[in-house]
């Protein structure tokens, strides 16, 4: 098919191209509720009518696929894209597109012609929710991995005792990233004492059990020693019930009691460490 | 509430289910103990469909004994089923690589637990927690 199958469409959107502008903005804006300022919605529209127009007016206007598109797809993809980013619904993305359909109708007038540019239309519309739905994965992956990394901070307590508080679930992914980060942590500070504090862990199943002892027997194989702390009422009647046994790693209901055995163990003592240190 | 059905096919369900329960055992105001150890069950049951069953999924309740309220839970698989449930439901038996006690510990964290399973058959558990 060549641009034949669009008769003089172009030619009349591009004479009525202000009215038509005004036309498809009034739309758009009405769905965006002034989330996106008069003016700037104005270039963009006009830059995607331009290439638009440009596109479908050549040898190959039928066909998105074809590189007399590739401007109007590196458009829609800059549109959706930062409307992904925005927030913005698919729908009022998508509307962006198909609005464009109503405003050459009425400005330009529906001949013949216009079920092949329809259909056009139709093929962007569903392009840039393609791409908004990938824009808006990218976001949601990205995330999750910085989730991944914001929730396993190792903190040093003292010389020699690191402490690693859990927040959320501690599936297997989580657990690996946690035991990587402990054990080298411990490397490199030389500690001698972990404390695990799991107070913000909201349930303690089998499977997190079993995480968590595997982390602390891998810790002891390095020569550091475990301390679990921050076991509520709720989670240590779950955890007699489930039957999970912690067998001789020391437990703690606060992390301050766990600090406290590890400093007893490790013989420091905290008043000649303040004198030393002038407090 | 209505029943509410999830799926139950990956990772991210489990954690659905178990956020799911939490939410209906609050709704049913279970202690906080009680909704600790319904949690903690599902966690396990919804695991157990998706690793020995191959994924199905979860029907979450309320549910009425005179004035009582409650939560009721099951968890259908279509996967292999339990060829010898009194080893399964032993502590510390597993034919995985857990630690054997989902099955099991499960049965002693909720108020009445049913197992419907056949072998070749899929594997339906019904758990249900009274609130006191």
């Amino acid at each position: 098919m060549t641009s034949e199958s669009f008769g003089d469409l172009i030619e009349r959107c591009r004479a009525a191209e202000d009215e038509l502008v005004r036309q498809w903005r009034t739309d758009v804006a009405a769905s965006l509720r002034g989330r996106v300022s008069e003016i700037e919605l104005d270039k963009e529209l006009r830059d995607l009518l331009d290439a638009v127009l440009s596109a479908v007016g050549s040898p190959q206007g039928s066909d998105t696929r074809s590189p007399a598109f590739g401007e109007v797809r590196a458009l829609l993809v800059e549109l959706s894209r930062s409307r992904a980013l925005q927030g913005f619904s698919p729908r009022e993305t998508a509307i962006g597109v198909f609005a464009l359909k109503r405003a050459v109708r009425e400005s330009v007038g529906a001949g013949p012609e216009f079920q092949a540019f329809s259909d056009v239309i139709d093929e962007l519309g569903l392009f840039t929710f393609e791409t908004y739905a990938k824009a808006r994965e990218e976001v949601i992956s990205n995330q999750a991995e910085q989730l991944l990394e914001l929730a396993t901070p190792v903190v040093k307590l003292w010389h020699g005792v690191v402490a690693l508080p859990l927040v959320g679930t501690l599936d297997s992914a989580r657990a690996q990233v946690v035991m990587e980060k402990l054990l080298q942590t411990l490397v490199d500070t030389g500690s001698e004492y972990a404390i695990i504090d799991i107070t913000g862990v909201p349930a303690v199943d089998t499977q997190v059990a079993q995480h968590l002892l595997k982390t602390i027997v891998a810790a002891r194989l390095m020569g550091a020693q475990c301390i679990i702390s921050g076991i509520r009422p709720q989670i240590a009647q779950t955890i007699v019930a489930l039957g999970i046994e912690f067998g001789d790693i020391p437990t703690k209901a606060t992390l301050a009691d766990a600090l406290m055995l590890a400093l007893g163990r490790s013989g420091v003592d905290v008043a000649a460490e303040m004198t030393k240190r002038g407090l | 509430m209505t029943a509410q059905e999830l799926p139950i096919a990956g990772d991210a369900d489990v954690v659905r289910v178990r956020q799911a329960v939490r939410a209906a055992a609050v709704a049913a105001k279970l202690s906080l103990v009680d909704q600790t150890k319904l949690v903690t069950a599902a966690s396990e049951l919804a695991r157990n469909t998706l690793t020995y069953g191959g994924g199905g999924s979860a029907v979450i309740e309320e549910v009425f004994n005179g004035l009582r309220k409650g939560v009721k839970a099951v968890f259908s698989d279509k996967g292999p089923g339990i060829a010898d449930l009194k080893l399964a439901l032993t502590d510390g038996y597993t034919s995985g690589s857990g630690m054997g006690l989902g099955l099991s510990g499960s049965r002693r964290l909720v108020d009445e637990f049913t197992i419907e399973t056949a072998t070749g058959d899929g594997t339906t558990v019904t758990v249900i927690k009274w609130a006191r």
